[in-house]
């Protein structure tokens, strides 16, 4: 009763803000549509920090640019990643403190109810760029009704691997599906070229193959309705899959964390990883003249499909969000606004080489996808991934379940052996239902209502 | 007023406000707000309701907090008798007369001043599976022919976090212990030697009976460090590998802060009370309230 009640405020409080700045657009541009900043507007930003600098360097020009010609003072801190989450979840539940949070994965979904309507913002840039891709209606748009946040992109993972060690292994191409690739981690393996991926609690990287593992065999931890179903045949299959794929790794997977696999591959110690493109642009301008010959002999390439017979990624997802407490809403929704035109975006998205893929169809035009072949396959990571929780409804449960490294600890258990495909699966699923069927009750949003898949 | 303020009783009360107040707002009302939300259903971004033990319930059936009291234990009984015996033959060592007495002493403690997310760091490159400086070094002298697995096998990895552990806790119980060494009378070492003592006697006999208070309170503190140890672990395996080193204290604040479950984390965290209390109560019973202590003859 109060939710109704409530949604219905929203929607009359969201015409009245859209109405009224509407109706004197300060910023004359061409086309399009401008919020008009509140007198005297002051933001406060708070973001994740860099993986690249360029991203920074030109974050930051456009924010200035953004102040110049509004007269918006901007203030942006950030935080590294896996901190912005609980500082955005404190700042939802104290309702105060940054205006605007850059956040990842599916923390709108935590608490919708604190966040600015910015439905009206999405489908201005929806409309102009080209659409968004289904993944951010997925995050950001619970139930196909108003948009909690505007997307960012992605921090996307592709694999990156060596080619002269591919093709030393016997190998011209990289292989495309799951079976080929296990062959080519073996034939390296042979050649003493191990692989390694992270198995550790690492938030990032391991979440991000270990899900796109499962999914690809067709395993997921729950189906559209939020039953619990990661014991399956197919989880197993990929399971087995994980264990004979560990034979090639390198020793200490089981305790990377983020880091680690970047320091290995830079070291020369693993042939293959999955990761952004960062360890390419680390090479690229690295002052050791090693490793910058390096980066002539790195590839990237999309996960491998599985048997499902279609992508099955999981990359690193941002968020914009804009919370109710603010002051200065419209200054707010033009700040982000103008971050995502074409005119800020795309220089910004070259600046970092391409390390956050765009959330908008139109932006996969930006020469950056192509000035170097290499960075092409980042190009597709939003277009092709699934939102962590799939296939079911996003919100505490599916947040909680990936901040407790289930599926990762059930790969890294079958993988190692410490306990058999089956055995993992059984405590992955039992560890999962606590966490699904324990908060049936009052997690599920009224607004999160929608399947998602 | 002038009556009031000639009132000792309320004098006094008035004077220890100010410390009360503090204690109320920084102590009381923190721990008080943690026992609560452990009974609760809290989230980020939302209040909770109370639901009695059922966070509790439920993370008795869950295999992960299990797993985390048992490695919370195994951490503290390994890692404090070892910090224990090792800081008691420090102090004893450093008791003695040595060259540069005041400078040794000084770096014994540096492990303990250097900031333990930094020395963690170090930790960390050291047992690196690809780059730690101790296999190199074994590595380059021919004793082993492949990097040690330091935190990447469960046991091996309980045991590097706890050797890592006991290298910041050692100067804390050396430090403390040598202070309480120093406050033995000289004068009952050399009645001893009168009597015949040998040195172990001396030990047995003198310092370690006019050592044991210090020793309790000492190990006390040393066994609520270890318990709640957090920041060790979080830099080097964030509970890795396989969950073997996830403590209590590091799983709590998964639940709490990335899961976004303040009720669950709450309630892990209060798990530990009873924990500490135990701690707390078995060096108060056992080891301080020795009869001779409170002026009672020896039994």
């Amino acid at each position: 009763m109060s939710n109704i009640k409530r949604r219905d405020f929203l929607k009359i409080s969201a015409g009245l803000a859209a109405g009224a700045a509407g109706g004197v657009p300060l910023l004359a541009e061409a086309q399009g549509q401008t919020w008009k900043p509140e007198k005297g507007a002051k933001l406060r930003v708070l973001r994740w920090k860099r993986f690249v600098q360029g991203d920074e360097d030109v974050w930051m020009k456009n924010t200035a640019e953004f102040a110049k010609r509004t007269g918006v003072e901007v203030r942006v801190d950030s935080e590294s990643w896996e901190d912005v989450r609980p500082k955005a979840a404190v700042a939802a539940n104290v309702g105060s403190g940054p205006d605007i949070i850059l956040s990842t994965f599916d923390d709108a979904n935590l608490y919708p109810e604190k966040l600015l309507d910015v439905t009206d913002l999405a489908d201005y840039l929806g409309k102009k760029y080209g659409g968004w891709y289904d993944v951010c209606r997925q995050y950001l748009q619970p139930g196909g009704k108003r948009w909690i946040g505007l997307p960012l992109g992605c921090a996307g993972n592709a694999f990156v691997y060596r080619i002269s060690q591919m093709k030393e292994a016997g190998f011209d191409s990289f292989p495309r599906d799951t079976a080929g690739f296990l062959k080519l981690c073996q034939a390296l393996k042979a050649k003493n070229h191990p692989i390694g991926f992270a198995l550790g609690n690492a938030t990032g990287d391991g979440n991000t193959w270990t899900h796109w593992l499962v999914w690809s065999f067709g395993g997921k931890l729950v189906d559209e309705k939020n039953n619990v179903v990661v014991d399956s045949p197919q989880t197993l299959q990929a399971l087995e899959y994980a264990k004979e794929l560990y034979q090639t790794f390198v020793p200490g997977t089981l305790a990377w964390l983020d880091p680690n696999n970047n320091k290995a591959f830079l070291d020369d110690q693993i042939s293959v990883t999955e990761n952004g493109i960062s360890i390419y642009y680390a090479a690229k301008n690295s002052q050791d003249p090693k490793i910058k010959a390096m980066a002539a002999d790195i590839g990237h390439a999309n996960l491998p499909i599985g048997p499902v017979g279609r992508p099955t990624e999981l990359h690193l997802f941002f968020n914009q969000m804009i919370f109710k407490y603010t002051k200065y809403p419209n200054a707010a929704k033009e700040y982000l606004r103008f971050m995502m035109e074409k005119e800020q975006y795309e220089p910004w998205q070259q600046a970092s080489i391409g390390y956050v893929t765009h959330p908008l169809k139109a932006y996969e035009s930006n020469p950056i996808w192509t000035v170097d072949p290499k960075h092409t396959p980042y190009r597709d990571c939003m277009k092709i991934m699934l939102p962590n929780g799939y296939s079911g409804k996003l919100g505490y449960a599916s947040a909680q379940c990936m901040a407790d490294f289930i599926v990762v600890n059930m790969v890294a258990e079958a993988a190692s052996g410490s306990k058999t495909p089956k055995e993992a699966a059984e405590r992955a699923q039992k560890r999962a239902e606590r966490y699904y069927k324990g908060l049936t009750r009052d997690f599920l949003s009224p607004l999160a209502g929608r399947g998602i898949g | 007023m002038h009556r009031l303020l000639d009132n000792r009783t309320a004098l006094g009360l008035a004077f220890m406000l100010p410390a009360a107040a503090l204690l109320l707002v920084f102590l009381t009302y923190p721990l008080g707000l943690g026992l609560w939300l452990g009974f609760t259903d809290a989230r980020i971004g939302r209040a909770g309701h109370w639901v009695g033990m059922e966070n509790f319930e439920s993370l008795f059936d869950d295999s992960l907090a299990r797993l985390s009291l048992f490695n919370t234990l195994f951490y503290t009984v390994v890692a404090s008798v070892v910090k224990f015996g090792l800081g008691l033959w420090l102090a004893l060592l450093l008791n003695r007369h040595l060259p540069f007495k005041a400078m040794i002493r000084a770096v014994v403690l540096l492990p303990f001043i250097v900031p333990t997310a930094l020395s963690a760091i170090a930790f960390w490159w050291i047992y690196d599976a690809q780059f730690s400086v101790v296999s190199w070094l074994l590595v380059k002298m021919g004793l082993i022919d492949r990097y040690i697995d330091f935190l990447g096998e469960p046991w091996m990895a309980r045991f590097s976090t706890i050797a890592a552990n006991i290298w910041r806790g050692v100067p804390f119980v050396a430090i403390c212990l040598l202070a309480g060494l120093q406050t033995i009378a000289p004068s009952l070492y050399e009645a001893a030697a009168l009597d015949g003592a040998t040195e172990w006697q001396k030990f047995r006999h003198v310092t370690l009976p006019l050592l044991t208070p210090i020793i309790a309170v000492v190990m006390t503190f040393s066994v609520l460090f270890t318990f709640t140890d957090f920041q060790l672990i979080y830099v080097l395996t964030r509970g890795g590998p396989l969950n073997a080193t996830h403590l209590m204290a590091t799983l709590s604040f998964q639940r709490a802060i990335p899961g976004g479950n303040l009720g669950e984390g709450a309630a892990l965290a209060t798990a530990m009370v009873p924990f500490l209390l135990a701690a707390i109560l078995f060096s108060y019973f056992g080891l301080q309230r020795r009869a001779w202590q409170q002026g009672g003859g020896d039994k």
